[in-house]
């Protein structure tokens, strides 16, 4: 482990480009869950009124 | 330092080795043989033939490729140790030393529970069954256990690649019938002739690795003759689909002109080279823009490789063609 202090630009970059992907990665999970639910709540709706 | 501030802190790459970028992570999931297997999934997924709302069928899709992203992370995981004597895979995340296999391993195993759990709670059970089934046998069976010990490793690991049109296919529909294990079946017989093609003019590679390929075990003639058998029961079979009301004209025409051509190159390196199509290593200088160079005696075996691959996509291509056109199965 290294200080963050430490860390030159370059890895400090990859760093936050890793973030950014993990960021992208939980928003789109969350709007997958979302998608998901909606569906299947329409389609319980639809056959069971 | 706590555990939990250790987790949270940056890690510090080997020296000489820059930090991980985002594309390392994504290059773990090994996104070119992501793409068949999408590829195959939704032919799968189409030839089922139910209505299936569009979003749904958006996440089965997703579903299979992000497992499939899952089982690449943990073979390079485990596989870092030969990775790094390949010229092929040396420049992987793993044996380059940008992403610790430790985490390789973490993400693959995190991929492969999201995929299957979302599969089972959003699409199906059998298709998470299939999906886990399909993700533990390339790890375990192939990756662990056959990969470095037996020449019948893609043989029977092969499996693995050939399951995901029946992933789809259960997505859809929530069965497994034999039309859909017959796709299994092409791409399973598919794939002996494949590699072991390719391993004609890459053995140097595996050699120096210790991955027990075919040539190296059993020599070139003895792979050239089983090349030959494979695209014998091949060429049949990719027209199978079409006498079993699955597919209609156009993929019948395909797979009878393709299974032809395969035979026709099987037997083109069986008879008409040499004793030994020598295995050529790039050149220095042209190391940077070229993997392997091909010499006269390894140009059957580039040129079947190359085929096979066209082969397959075609046939999928022509089958996937024909549902969305509506074109009728030749039998019904």
């Amino acid at each position: 482990m290294s200080d963050p202090n430490d860390e030159n630009p370059v890895d400090a970059r990859a760093r936050r480009g890793r973030n950014l992907l993990l960021a992208a990665a939980l928003v789109a999970f969350v709007i997958l869950v979302f998608i998901v639910t909606i569906i299947k709540i329409s389609h319980n709706i639809s056959v069971h009124g | 330092m706590s555990t939990l501030e250790a987790l949270a802190a940056p890690v510090a790459a080997p020296a000489n080795v820059r930090a991980a970028r985002a594309g390392d992570y994504l290059a773990l999931l090994k996104p070119r043989v992501m793409s068949l297997v999408v590829f195959t999934a939704v032919t799968g997924l189409i030839c089922a033939g139910r209505p299936m709302d569009p979003w749904l069928a958006a996440v089965a899709i997703l579903c299979i490729a992000v497992g499939a992203g899952g089982a690449g992370a943990l073979n390079m995981a485990y596989d870092g140790d030969i990775d790094a004597l390949m010229r092929r895979t040396r420049r992987r995340p793993v044996p380059s030393g940008r992403v610790q296999a430790a985490d390789a391993r973490a993400l693959g195993v995190t991929l492969s529970l999201f995929a299957v759990t979302i599969m089972g709670l959003a699409i199906n059970v059998l298709a998470a069954v299939l999906l886990a089934f399909t993700i533990i046998f390339y790890v375990a069976v192939y990756t662990l256990w056959l990969k470095r010990r037996t020449p019948q490793n893609i043989v029977i690991g092969g499996l693995a690649g050939a399951l995901p049109p029946l992933v789809g296919w259960a997505a859809a529909s929530g069965t497994a019938p034999l039309n859909a294990w017959l796709l299994v079946a092409i791409i399973f017989v598919w794939t002996p002739p494949h590699f072991w093609a390719l391993s004609l003019y890459t053995c140097e590679d595996y050699a120096a690795a210790g991955v027990p390929m075919m040539p190296l075990v059993k020599g070139v003639a003895s792979t050239r003759r089983q090349i030959l058998a494979y695209c014998l029961v091949l060429a049949p079979l990719g027209v199978a689909p079409a006498v079993t009301g699955l597919a209609g004209p156009i993929y019948a025409a395909v797979a009878s002109l393709g299974g032809a051509a395969l035979i026709v190159l099987a037997i083109r390196l069986l008879v008409g080279q040499g004793p030994a199509p020598a295995p050529a290593a790039a050149s220095s200088t042209s190391a940077k823009t070229t993997l392997y160079t091909v010499d006269a005696g390894a140009r059957p075996a580039r040129d079947l490789f190359v085929l096979s691959l066209v082969y397959l996509f075609a046939l999928f291509a022509a089958l996937l063609g024909e549902k969305l056109a509506g074109v009728a199965p030749l039998v019904r």
